[in-house]
């Protein structure tokens, strides 16, 4: 179609399409351009697009915050939370998807209901129970606050993509002989592993980004990158060039994942809806 | 032909046996969820039920409805589901009439499209705590927010736009992050219609507008489904953009049920007040859960 379309239309395709995205990306170059600012470039009004780079801001980020520390915490809560809920994932959803009962789509809608819960309304219990069971500050309470809090949303997921996976092919399986066990690691997680890894992406971007918990139920031993920038936010906003570099920092790694992974999680995400 | 007659014969039994398995299956994943569902609930009821303030520890003992009471009769409360309702449908319209036109006009082809499109689609990798102080300082300062140095430019005055439109700004933040979610589905489901279907309708003589309204459109159906479920849930607990940027205020002007709980119990030390918050923003969160999923549930079936 494009091929045909008339060269105007196609230039305004072109500008239009480039506007967009540099309009909706430019608070991202922004923020990397300052983290390379010292601290008066940062704030020169007209501000500027041109300057001698310097990496001041992350140099003063370094020296105040163990930036490794909150990294690492925040890798470790998100993986093990993902890693967790797939694993009681799967078999809900194998179970929803191949044995469906009754009940099964009031359990599914259910399940997602409980993900609607403002996490404020049971912020008090949460901190205390937390604090009771020793978990208060440690990776092992938010992962499995975190894993909790996507569980429904990666069952749900998992289901859609698992009812893609015609049934015969697992009655194949299981008329050779196959036990349950068999026909779920064998047959079907072949199959539906482009949905499992995109719902396994989806769900570590999630937990990377999590700030309400984290901010809430750890202060130091555990505290995961939404920490470290909370750290850099209220009493000094005006410092934009230590304020850029940190959000930079706490970003860029997830920032990459994604790119590196978008078409991944496009398939996965998608796979289920546009059928 | 031989295995099925091994196995349909007793057809009752294998039903009870797969009923079984199935159950078992699922259980793991209902049992944590009951429990973590449940028992705060419960936990977060009683509290409702009690004085307790922890700055004032002589405040204590049953409270009855009066928690509720408070609540309930407090304009602040109406204002705050007020403004939960309008967060979530807002960025809503925002993000699906904003990413149905979008993942249109990524579609086309054009110099640099793969470039372009991950560009769109970054904003959603950006923490909410990060992406509101990028929008509160960097963009949107008073004095030094490259917007408002724009606005210089072409001799208009600065607008404070977290002090004037606290409600506006915070949800185009929001939208600003989701929006790029809604990209990301709604292009997919866009580019897997058939190339040959919107060809033989620009054959008939359909122009770009009938094209859209009656081809692409109906084929968005589960798409936008998808992206209105997982959105809603996020939008519902919108938290962190509030906390970051104007603190709810002024007044209580962009405080959604989210932050007043927050407010009550971590900054009043409410304990018993924030509580019956919390019952009555889960019992308004079921309301709509409820609404959305009637709404929503037939297009995830398909």
């Amino acid at each position: 179609m494009a091929l045909k379309a008339k060269t105007s239309t196609r230039i305004g395709v072109t500008i239009l399409g480039w506007g967009i995205a540099l309009w909706l990306f430019f608070p991202i170059f922004w923020m990397i351009l300052t983290s390379f600012k010292s601290e008066v470039q940062a704030i020169s009004t007209p501000p500027k697009l041109f300057f001698m780079p310097t990496l001041s801001s992350y140099a003063e980020v370094f020296e105040r915050a163990n930036y490794w520390h909150f990294a690492l915490n925040t890798v470790t809560v998100s993986v093990a939370a993902t890693a967790i809920a797939i694993a009681l994932a799967v078999p809900a959803a194998y179970s929803m998807a191949f044995m469906p009962s009754k009940r099964t789509r009031g359990t599914l809608l259910w399940m997602l209901s409980t993900r609607m819960l403002p996490p404020v309304g049971v912020l008090v219990p949460i901190y205390i129970l937390a604090r009771n069971t020793h978990l208060l500050d440690t990776c092992t309470g938010l992962a499995i606050v975190d894993m909790l809090t996507n569980l429904p949303i990666i069952v749900w997921m998992l289901y859609t993509f698992f009812r893609e996976v015609p049934a015969p092919i697992l009655e194949a399986g299981r008329m050779d002989g196959a036990t349950r066990w068999q026909e779920m690691t064998m047959v079907l997680l072949p199959l539906a592993l482009p949905g499992i890894a995109s719902t396994a992406l989806l769900s570590l971007i999630l937990c990377w980004n999590e700030a309400f918990w984290s901010l809430n139920l750890t202060s130091s031993h555990a505290a995961p990158l939404t920490a470290f920038i909370a750290s850099f936010s209220s009493p000094e906003g005006l410092f934009f060039g230590k304020l850029s570099a940190a959000s930079t920092l706490a970003v860029a790694p997830i920032l990459v994942f994604g790119w590196i992974s978008q078409k991944q999680l496009v398939r996965g995400l998608t796979f289920g809806a546009v059928k | 032909m031989q295995a099925v007659l091994e196995h349909s014969p007793p057809a009752g039994a294998t039903a009870r046996t797969t009923k079984r398995t199935g159950f078992l299956l699922l259980s793991p994943s209902v049992l944590i969820l009951l429990v973590w569902s449940i028992v705060p609930l419960i936990m977060t009821l009683w509290y409702s039920l009690q004085n307790y303030n922890l700055v004032d520890p002589t405040l204590h003992g049953f409270a009855g409805i009066d928690n509720y009471w408070y609540l309930l009769t407090d304009p602040d409360f109406l204002h705050a589901l007020l403004n939960t309702l309008v967060l979530v449908a807002g960025v809503l319209v925002i993000s699906i009439g904003g990413a149905t036109l979008l993942a249109v006009l990524y579609d086309q082809e054009f110099f640099g499209r793969g470039i372009a499109r991950i560009m769109v689609i970054s904003p959603f990798f950006i923490m909410p705590t990060v992406s509101a102080l990028l929008w509160k300082n960097l963009m949107l300062h008073p004095i030094y927010g490259v917007y408002s140095a724009m606005m210089r430019a072409v001799g208009l005055t600065p607008i404070d736009w977290l002090a004037r439109f606290p409600l506006m700004t915070v949800m185009m933040i929001v939208a600003w992050e989701w929006l790029p979610f809604a990209v990301l589905i709604l292009l997919t489901a866009v580019q897997s219609l058939d190339g040959e279907q919107r060809e033989a309708a620009r054959m008939d003589g359909a122009g770009p507008i009938a094209r859209f309204r009656y081809i692409i459109l109906p084929h968005l159906g589960r798409a936008i489904s998808v992206v209105v479920m997982i959105e809603t849930i996020y939008l519902l607990t919108i938290f962190a953009e509030i906390s970051v940027t104007t603190a709810g205020g002024p007044g209580v002007a962009s405080t959604n049920l989210a932050y007043l709980i927050y407010s009550r119990a971590l900054l009043q030390f409410d304990v018993g007040g924030a509580s019956a918050g919390g019952v009555v923003a889960i019992v308004i969160a079921n309301i709509v859960a409820i609404f959305l999923v009637r709404a929503v549930a037939r297009n995830l079936e398909a």
